[in-house]
Order: structure tokens, then sequence, then C-alpha cells
């Protein structure tokens, strides 16, 4: 492969430096090419001829993609990352120190590497293209911009604008980039290079200059100057931007939301943003070996590691379409009917209409259906009012969204999603009216969250035509679908599930039937493991204390109001029937539902949910509950033996899932528990915390708790016999 | 106006469109000029026409047949009500959605959209174009807007069926729209003069010296009026008028306004009104739903309605409130198809649009005669009488048009006179006639109406077991349309 990312040729005294990586989808940077990148800048800064320079992607809608992560990969020690660092800085330091301008001609995709090199360039012009975003996001897979991206991009467009794009990771469209400063022009791709051309000649005469961002408000010209002037956010931006105070106020309030946000696990957004508070005092260059220093600190840490693990893991899972062998042709989803309007069908069509499909609601009447569409509008109206949308789009996804309460409207739907509450009899009889409404091709999907696919499938007419479709609460923001094929699922039908669950913008996890599929199962344990330290005489604050410290973003009681008591417990006894001792029920369920507790939906459950209770913000326990639950007693447990039982039930039936053939791969099961049940990500997924711990040490530990707790723990077989071996879920 | 003016206006008017020279009849006219003396002035001969290439239906030997496929509506709402937050295309979007999801049509079939309206919207001046958009048809489907007043939606159906019966389109929807509570509301000349300088102003000092000469007056907006640009008359002005000319009395005007708010009731009641509308939960909160037309009185008190004041003519009036239709907002449409494409996608039509015809008359005379002059016209066209018929529709703008209508097709002198046909156009069997009620108790959204009309016949034929049913409609401007519907 010629190794070569940039060519270069001069059109009117401008050198056009083009990047196009041969073989490749998109351009990567990796150090070589930056090394290219620093003889090229010097032979243009020599050439008498040349009065200016444009660097432009030869690529259609990708500018740079990033570094080369599999370079990085490679790095063993901090001081190797921190030679990284200061090698890319030092390059793009060559760019920015040259006396002829360079003007960066963005078109496509501009990440990490990318967008610092842009950086250090003199003048940045972006096209409007769909393609085309601008983003730094290293704090996603767990690092910080290590090539200058903290001291530049706060100098540039103001440190409250830096940070919320450092600390987000977020793209930044054309029209934004625009207004905040992070580019000086925007154009139409087909005129990008030539206006580029023409801003390098203006820049090397001097009749053009650089747009850069101030703070300090100007005295007024016309009216429109007056109103920005007496908008009270030019004066708070003045003195946030422009004063020493100010700055200390915006570190401390990104701070706070940050230790919020991540519970501290996570170091790269932290030390990114200390990279910007400690460089923003000092010069460019001390900035810049100030961030090289963290940037390796973060680079080493196995936190980073994992978060790579899992960006490797779910860019592979969108090539998986969850069949074995070459992958049918499908047709695209159009419209899919919906049965039930509730919180689920309501969710999944408002996902459905943003992404532009057609999405036909029924329910028992149309008051239920007019709150499906109240909630789907919920759901898609803020995107209007942040202004990432237009009115004319929103109405138009909006009208997407219709309802009735016959079947009318799915003679023509290519596919059927069934969110009904849990019961199989209706489930089943909803499958019989579909099959009897839909056309010959139509799909039927259940979004069950544990009845097994099977059995809703058994008088179906066209069992090939079924599946599971297991969606997240609520279904907007929660990033994984869970497909459950069975047995008679056709290729197509997966396929298509896959690819429509895919459009909705979720990572897709294929497993195959049986009673609570994968993650429903593998939490189930986990949310008994707390029932039983309730009964024990555990405080609720502590269990939910104790796992959001190991890493979940809510505890197991709080997250079982969520789920619902009286749910939970209909699970339970099923599993009971299919499982035996292992899935050992807690006492106490029976009294709490008795006691008319069915968690957040009805206002009570181990929760306060009183208004009162709301106003004063924290959630708080309601103490009632333990008198409910028959429970006098009040037990000091430790935290990591806390910690140990309830993670340890968690892990011990994914293995059981990885053994039984519910699931296809540990890297499924990974996925699954970090982005359907909030696993925590640095500790990479149950199967990675196997690994990392080690089989024989967590087989010892499930066995201690087996002689103190009972079958209940009974370790899968699948982790003896790994112990043995001392082998690993995951290869690399 | 003066009578030189008049007569001056009349002669040419008799140049220029033989139509309307059936009976010219300005205010002035009525003091001096009985209704018998005028008669003997006009010329008699036989055959109106309506519009070029008039004369008895051949049914159509190379014309692609017709299909109306599917029909649905908004409920009507009284302006200022429910839809009182909601757009003019907003209705028309939830119609034309829900019309396709009924139908259970794929939108791409959809190759045209034509769309009536009234009261435009300033910031969408070709609205068809944007409720095309808005219900997810393809890019590609063309789309225009048409105002003819209150036969709007029949306009745009019929340039859609045109469209379909020459052959260039397979598949198209036709209907119109009004919200009255999203009227568009203008500044005074001199005010928007003041803005627009103010716009090309350069610097605080000018863009502020721009409204120097503004004064308190100039701040007043300005709304459209329902008025005739002509004339001069509001529409209710004429209504009146043509009671006093054709002897309708306040009586029979209330006993007919209490027909349509009962047989609306009943048709309300029993659901044959409501399957034709879809269900609108209001954003946005979406806890109300627009379920059925709020203008109809379901319990009607014949005796309240006798004791409202007249709304136009305060001395010797007979129209009020109860016996005219109502301000209202509401959007309505149809599914129109060649006959052969409805039945490759396996779709069965409601009917079939068997003719049509548009008439117009001179706004200063009777100017709401449009059914009487349309309706024989397109029953010669469809080679039919009345007596064929098994409905009969006509629009109620005010009880006093639809009984003056009546009255002068039914006389075979009165037909002579203003319609210009040889003999009575015929009596209606009231049986027959607006069986499910009117505009006067439905509501009357300007743009929606015909559609709405077509929509009910249709299935009311269905129903019935009937062949052909017409609807009849007259409109501001002296226009009048009517159509001849048939079913299989």
């Amino acid at each position: 492969m010629a190794d070569k990312l940039f060519t270069m040729e001069v059109k009117d005294q401008v050198a056009v430096i083009t990047m196009d990586l041969p073989g490749e989808r998109v351009n990567k940077l990796n150090s070589k090419y930056l090394k290219d990148m620093e003889s090229m800048v010097n032979q243009i800064e020599a050439d008498p001829e040349v009065i200016g320079a444009v660097l432009i992607s030869g690529k259609s809608g990708n500018f740079v993609a990033g570094a080369d992560i599999d370079e990085f990969l490679g790095f063993t020690t901090e001081a190797d990352a921190e030679e990284l660092s200061r090698k890319g800085q030092l390059a793009i330091h060559s760019i920015y120190e040259m006396k002829k301008p360079m003007v960066a001609a963005v078109n496509g995709a501009c990440m990490g590497g990318g967008t610092e090199t842009i950086l250090g360039c003199r003048y940045r012009i972006a096209s409007t293209d769909r393609s085309t975003v601008i983003g730094l996001p290293e704090v996603k897979i767990g690092l910080l911009p290590g090539a200058g991206g903290t001291q530049r991009l706060p100098r540039l467009i103001g440190i409250q604008k830096a940070l919320d794009i450092i600390l987000s990771g977020r793209n930044v469209k054309p029209a934004e980039a625009r207004k905040i400063g992070l580019v000086d022009d925007v154009c139409e791709k087909e005129i990008l290079l030539e206006t580029a051309i023409k801003a390098a000649r203006g820049l090397a005469h001097g009749s053009i200059e650089p747009k850069r961002k101030s703070f300090v408000p100007k005295p007024p010209k016309d009216v429109g100057d007056m109103r920005k002037l007496l908008n009270p956010k030019t004066l708070q931006d003045a003195i946030l931007e422009e004063t020493e105070l100010g700055h200390f106020v915006i570190f401390q309030q990104a701070e706070k939301e940050l230790l919020a946000k991540s519970g501290g696990h996570y170091p790269g957004p932290i030390k990114a943003l200390e990279s910007v508070r400690r460089g923003i005092r000092v010069s460019l260059e001390t900035g810049l070996k100030i961030e090289a220093k963290l940037f390796a600190e973060v680079a080493m840490t196995d936190v980073s590691r994992k978060l790579i693990g899992i960006f490797f893991a779910t860019t592979a899972l969108r090539k998986d379409l969850g069949v074995e062998g070459k992958p049918p042709k499908t047709a695209p989803v159009k419209k899919v009917g919906i049965l039930g309007a509730g919180l689920m069908g309501a969710g999944v069509a408002a996902v459905l209409a943003d992404k532009g499909i057609d999405a036909r609601l029924k329910d028992l009447d149309h008051e239920r259906i007019a709150k499906g569409i109240k909630y789907a509008h919920g759901v898609i109206a803020p995107k209007f009012k942040k202004g990432r949308i237009s009115r004319s789009e929103f109405d138009e996804k909006m009208q997407r969204v219709t309802g009735a309460p016959d079947w009318s409207g799915f003679g023509n739907c290519d596919f059927i999603i069934e969110a009904v509450f849990e019961d199989l009899a209706l489930k089943q009889d909803l499958l019989r009216d579909a099959e009897a409404n839909t056309p010959e091709r139509c799909i039927f999907a259940s979004n069950t969250s544990a009845i097994p696919i099977t059995d809703i499938a058994a008088e179906a007419g066209r069992p090939d035509k079924v599946i599971g479709m297991h969606f997240f609460s609520p279904v907007h923001k929660m990033p994984l679908v869970e497909v459950i094929r069975t047995e008679k699922s056709s290729p197509e039908t997966i396929v298509a599930t896959v690819k429509l669950s895919q459009r909705m913008g979720k990572t897709v996890i294929v497993v195959n039937d049986g009673p609570g599929f994968y993650t429903t199962r593998a939490l189930v344990p986990y949310l008994n493991e707390a029932s039983f330290l309730i009964g024990e005489g555990v405080a609720i604050e502590d269990i939910d204390a104790a796992m959001k410290s190991w890493g979940f973003p809510v505890g197991p009681v709080a997250l079982l109001d969520e789920v619902g008591i009286d749910v939970g417990a209909k699970i339970n006894k099923n599993f009971k029937e299919c499982f035996g001792h292992r899935m050992e029920q807690p006492e106490g369920t029976e009294l709490l539902i008795a006691d008319n507790r069915f968690g957040r939906k009805n206002g009570r459950g181990f929760y306060d949910y009183s208004e009162q209770a709301a106003k004063k913000g924290k959630k708080k326990v309601d103490k009632s509950v333990y008198e409910a639950l028959g429970v006098d007693k009040r037990v000091q447990m430790d935290r990591d033996e806390l910690q140990k039982r309830l993670a340890l039930s968690f892990v011990n039936e994914a293995a059981y899932c990885l053994e039984e053939g519910i699931l296809r791969s540990a890297r499924d099961g990974d996925i699954g528990a970090i982005f359907g049940l909030g696993f925590p990500p640095f500790r990479g997924g149950p199967f990675r915390f196997v690994d990392d711990a080690g089989a024989e040490n967590v087989l010892n530990q499930l066995q201690g708790l087996e002689e103190r707790f009972g079958k209940r723990f009974t370790p899968a077989p699948m982790l003896a016999e790994m112990a043995k071996k001392g082998a690993k879920f995951h290869k690399d | 106006m003066s009578e030189e003016q008049t007569q001056e206006k009349e002669a040419q008017a008799q140049k220029e469109t033989p139509t309307e020279q059936a009976e010219d009849k300005a205010p002035e006219q009525v003091e001096k000029k009985p209704l018998k003396d005028a008669e003997a002035e006009k010329p008699r001969d036989a055959k109106p026409e309506a519009d070029k290439g008039a004369g008895p239906a051949k049914p159509a030997a190379s014309r692609r047949r017709v299909a109306v496929v599917a029909g649905l509506r908004t409920p009507f709402c009284k302006a200022g009500t429910l839809y009182k937050d909601m757009t003019a295309l907003d209705l028309s979007a939830y119609a034309a959605k829900e019309m396709l999801e009924r139908a259970e049509l794929d939108p791409n079939e959809v190759q045209e959209l034509v769309w009536g309206i009234v009261i435009h919207q300033v910031q969408m001046p070709n609205i068809a174009r944007e409720v095309a958009l808005r219900i997810g048809l393809p890019k590609s489907a063309f789309a225009h807007t048409v105002s003819m007043m209150c036969v709007s939606s029949n306009r745009a159906m019929v340039s859609v069926a045109n469209e379909i019966e020459r052959g260039h389109i397979d598949c198209g929807i036709a209907g119109g729209v009004d919200n009255m509570s999203d009227v568009p509301i203008l500044f005074s000349k001199k005010m928007s003069k003041a803005l627009v300088k103010m716009s090309k102003a350069k610097g605080v000092q000018d863009q502020i010296k721009a409204f120097q000469d503004i004064t308190m007056a100039d701040l007043a907006p300005v709304s459209p009026a329902i008025k005739e640009y002509s004339t001069g008359l509001l529409m209710g002005e004429s209504a009146e008028l043509m009671a006093q000319w054709n002897g309708i009395t306040r009586e029979e005007q209330d006993d007919f306004a209490f027909r349509s708010h009962s047989l609306a009731a009943a048709a309300t009641a029993d659901g044959r009104l409501t399957d034709e509308m879809v269900k609108i939960p209001i954003p946005p909160d979406f806890k109300q739903i627009a379920e059925q037309d709020n203008g109809i009185r379901m319990d009607p008190d014949r005796e309240s309605m006798a004791g409202l004041k007249p709304a136009f003519d305060k001395a010797h009036g007979t129209v009020t409130a109860a016996n005219a239709c109502p301000l209202t907002d509401g959007a309505a449409c149809v599914l129109l198809m060649a006959e052969e494409k409805a039945k490759a996608l396996g779709m069965e039509p409601m009917g079939y649009i068997r003719s049509y015809a548009q008439t117009a008359i001179d706004p200063a005379g009777q100017m709401l005669l449009g059914p009487g002059l349309a309706a024989p016209i397109a029953l010669d066209r469809a080679g039919l009488g009345l007596d064929d018929l098994a409905l009969i529709d006509f629009h109620e703008a005010f009880a006093a048009q639809v009984l003056s209508n009546l009255r002068i097709m039914a006389s075979r002198e009165l037909s002579q006179k203003y319609l210009r046909r040889p003999d009575a156009v015929g009596e209606v069997d009231m049986g027959k006639f607006n069986v499910m009620g009117g505009s006067i108790a439905i509501g009357h959204p300007f743009g929606a109406t015909g559609a709405r009309m077509v929509t009910s016949v249709l299935n009311e034929l269905r129903r019935r077991d009937g062949q052909f049913g017409l609807v009849a409609l007259c409109a501001a401007g002296g226009i009048g349309m009517a159509m001849v519907l048939e079913r299989e």
C-alpha cells in the first residue's frame, strides 16, 4: 500500500495540499504523516513562487477521521504517549508558525487530530454539506485532545464554548461553527477549493484578516448592535471570558458538573478540563507541554483502554446483522405499526418519526393515542426549541405519528412493533389480529422484556416473521436494542429488524430466545440480591450508594422502582419456574404489592415520590417501606461486601447466558450490559470484568457466596472450566 | 353607484360574459324595477353557456374515468375555538395525512396535490406545496393552490380530475382549508411603508426617523374582510337581498336552519359524519381532542332561533346568525385516481366524478344563485335529470340562499328568468336533499366545504345503495359550481 496521505500541487501561487489516503474510505493521521506534513510546510516556506497554502481532503464526506487508534494502542508507556502527543503538537505548530498563510478547507467529518490540525491553520472554511461536522471526540474514548486542541480551541472561541465542545465530544455543524468563530467562513462544497485559494491569496496580500472572537463589547452602530449590547448574555460573557474571576467561576462550575456526571470514574474529561484551566494562564508553548503530559497520563489508563474496546465493539456490531453467513438483502422499512401508545410505544414512534419513518399507533381509544402523540411531541420538540431542526422539519416529523383505535392504516405496514403490557395471552391475540390486518411481508416484533418470543409466536400463522425487539426506557435516550431471534425467525426477518434498529440510531445485539433473553435475565438476580439485602436489614441508601460508587448510573433499588415492583414480581415468578432455585425470589415482594407499591409509576415504592419530596430535590427513601416489608433490624454492611454480592449476581448470570447460547458472544454481553443496563463502561462489561479479575478469582468468590447463601450463587459451569484453563472471554 | 354607471356596466357584462346576463340586479335597481319588469328586458334564449364547450354530456368516450378513492376531513370548529393555535397548514396536514393512512396507500403513488384556500397565509402563498411536503408525499409531487372562494376545493378536484382524464397523472389529492382563527393581520399602508424604510436604513438614527410620520391611527391593523370587492356588499347583505327579492320569509329560513341542525345532529350521533373525520389531539398540550363538528346544535331550539335579531338589515331583515353558516375552521380532501389505477392497486372506489359545471353571475344581482345555475348544466352533461339523483347536496351559505335557489328551480317562470332554462329545472325532493344537514349546522371553512360534500354524498350513496348524487355550491363573486357523482 502506498503509504502517503498528502499530495501537493501549486495553483495560482497557492500550494494545494490534498489528503487522500489510498485504499481507505477515510483519512487518518499517524506520526509518519505528521512528519510528512512538517516537511511540506518547510517546502512551502522555502518556495518563493508560493505565497500561501490550502489544506483540503480528497475524500467525499471525510476530512480527517482522527488519529490512527491502532498505532496509539501499540504504545505501552506514558513516555511513548507523551512523545506522540508532542510530535503531533509540533507538526501542527509548524503550520501555526508559518509566515505564509495556510487555509483549511473542510468538507466532511473533521475529527480529533483533524480538528487540531485546522486549529493550527490561519484561516478555516467549512463547506455547508450535510456530512461536514467538526469535533473533538477524544473524551469519549477516555482521552483528551493531545495535539493542541485543549490549548488552541479556548484561545480561538473562548473558554465556555471550548469546554462545551471538548468535554462533551459533540459534533459541531458548519452553521454553528461559523457562529461561534470555530471557522472563519462557510460555503458550498462545490466552490470550497476556489474560495480557499482566494482566501489564501487574500491573507497573503493582507486584503483579508482572520476573524477573531472578542467578548469585549463594541460601541453600537445600529439597532441590531444595541439589542446585542442590551442582552444580559453579552455582559455575562464579557465578565466570564475576560476576567480572572470569570475564569474561576467557569472552571468551578464545569468541574462540579463533570464530577456529578462521571462519579469521578473517568479521568479523560477531568484531565481535559485541567489542561484547559492550566493552559489558558500560560503561553501557548507552555500550555502545549502541559497538555502532552496530561494526555500521557490518561492515555495509559485502563479506563481509556476499556472505552476504546467499547468503541471497537460497537463499530464491529454495526456490521453484524445477526445472521450467520451472508446476510440476505432486505427492503427498507417505510411504515411501522405500533400496538400500544404507552411510554414504550410512543417512545418508539417518536424515534421512528424523527428518523423519517411513518409510525401508526393503535390503542384502545383516542385519549390513549393523544397521550402517545403528546409523548412523542415531548421527545421531538426540544430539537426544535434548541434550533437543531426548523419549524417545518419539526412539523413534518410530528405528522408522521398518527393513530386510531382500529386497525385502519395497518394494511400497508412493513413492520409491527407490539408494545402492550406483559401478558402472554394478550400478545398472542394481538399477533393473530395483526397477521389478519397486515400484508404478508409484514414482520411482527414484540417489545417484551421477558416473555419468550417462541411462546408469543406459538400460534403464529407466519412464525418466520416473528421476532423480539427489546427497547429500553426512555427509548429516545437508551442506545441499545436487544433483538431476539427464535429458531423460526427467518434471516430476512432478523436482518430487517437489525437494520431498522440501526436506522433508529441504536446499537444492536442479536440474542437467541429464552426467558428474559439476556438483559432482563442478567438483571433479575442483581435486583433480587438488592431485595435480599433489604430483607437482611441493610439501608436502601447504602445499597444504591454502593452500586453507584461501583459505577452504575442508578442503584438497584431505585432501578426496581423504575422497572415497576409488580413487573419485577411477575418476571420473577416466571423465572423461578424456568430456572429453579437459582432464581429464588426474595420474600417481601408480595407484601409491597399488597401495600399498593408498584414503584415510580403509581408514586409508591422504595423511594418517596410525593410532591413535598420532589420539591426538596434529592430523592429520599420512603421509610415506611421497611415497615411494609416487616424489616425491623438495621445492619451495617461493608461497601465491598455489598458490591461483591450485587455485581457477582449480575456477572454470574451473564456467564450462564453465554454458556447456554442465549448470547452469541462475550462482546454482545458486554455491550448489552453497558448500553442497556448501565453497567459501568470503565469496567468494560461483565465479561471484561471477569477477564480483569480472573476467572479463578471470580469463581472462588462465587463459591464462597454459594456456601453462605445457597444456590442462587451457584457459579456458571463455564467459569469453573475457564478457571481451570486460565482462559479469558476476550482474546485481545 | 349611479344609474348611468350601472347601465353601462350591465351593457358591458352582456357583451363579455353571456352567463351573467341571466339576471343582473344591482341593489339600486330593486326600488325602481320590480322583478317582473326586469324580466321583460332580458333576452330569453335557451342555452346558458356556462363555460366554453358547454352542452349536453357525451359521457366521455376517450377520457379516462376519475375515481374518488377516499375522502376525509377534520372536524369543523367555529373560528376562535379548538383550532385557535393551529395554522391552516396544520389542519390541512391532519386531514390529508390521515386520509392516506386510512386508504393504506403508499404516499409515493401520489403525483399531484391541489389545495383550495380563501384566506391565504402570507408565509405560504402556495400552501398546497407545503401540505405535500408536510405529509411526506414524494418530493416530485407537484402542487398548486387554487382560490375560487367557497368552491375552491371543488376547483381543486376539477384540476386534479382533468390531469387524470388527460392521462398526465394517475393519482392525486384535492382538498382545501380555511382557518379563520389564523388570518393574516396587515399593517396599514403607511405603517408598511415605514417598516420597509427602516429595514433599508443605516444606523440607529435613520431607523428611528423612518417612523416619524406614523400616528396612532396608522398602528391600527387591517384584517381581511368577507366583502365583495366589486360591490362592497357583505355576503350576508347579498343573502338578505335575495330573501327579499324571492320572498323567503324569516320563518322559512329558521325552519330550514332547524332542519339543518336536526339532520346534522342525527348524522353526528349515529357516526355518519364523525366517521368522515380525523380525530385531532390539539397541540401543544394534547388534552382536548377535536372529535366532531362543534357548531352543530345537538338539541336545536327552534324557539330561540326565532328570538334572534337580524344580522345585516336591522330594519327589514330576516337573515340571522342562526340561519346563516358560521365562520369556521377546518380542512377536507379527497383522493382521486384513474379508475384503472385504483383497480390495479386493489382499491375500491367510493364513486366517480361523472360531470361538473362552473357558472358565474353578476355579483350585484342574485349573487348566490350558483347551485341553481350550475346544477342543470352538470346534469345535462351527465345526461341525467333531477329524478335520476338519489341525493342532492347544496352548500348552505344562508337558508335564504338555499331556499331562493330551490324556489327558482321549481318554477318554470323563474327558471326561465334567472337560470335561462326553457323549463323549470324541477322540484327537489326534500327526502334526498341535504340529508345530513349542511353548512349552516356543520360549518363552512370556505376552502374545505366542497370536498366535505363530495365525501359525504358518496358515503351516503353507498349506504342508500343509490347510483347518482349531485353537489352544488355558490360562491362569492357570483360563482357557481356543481358536480354529478356516480357509483359503479
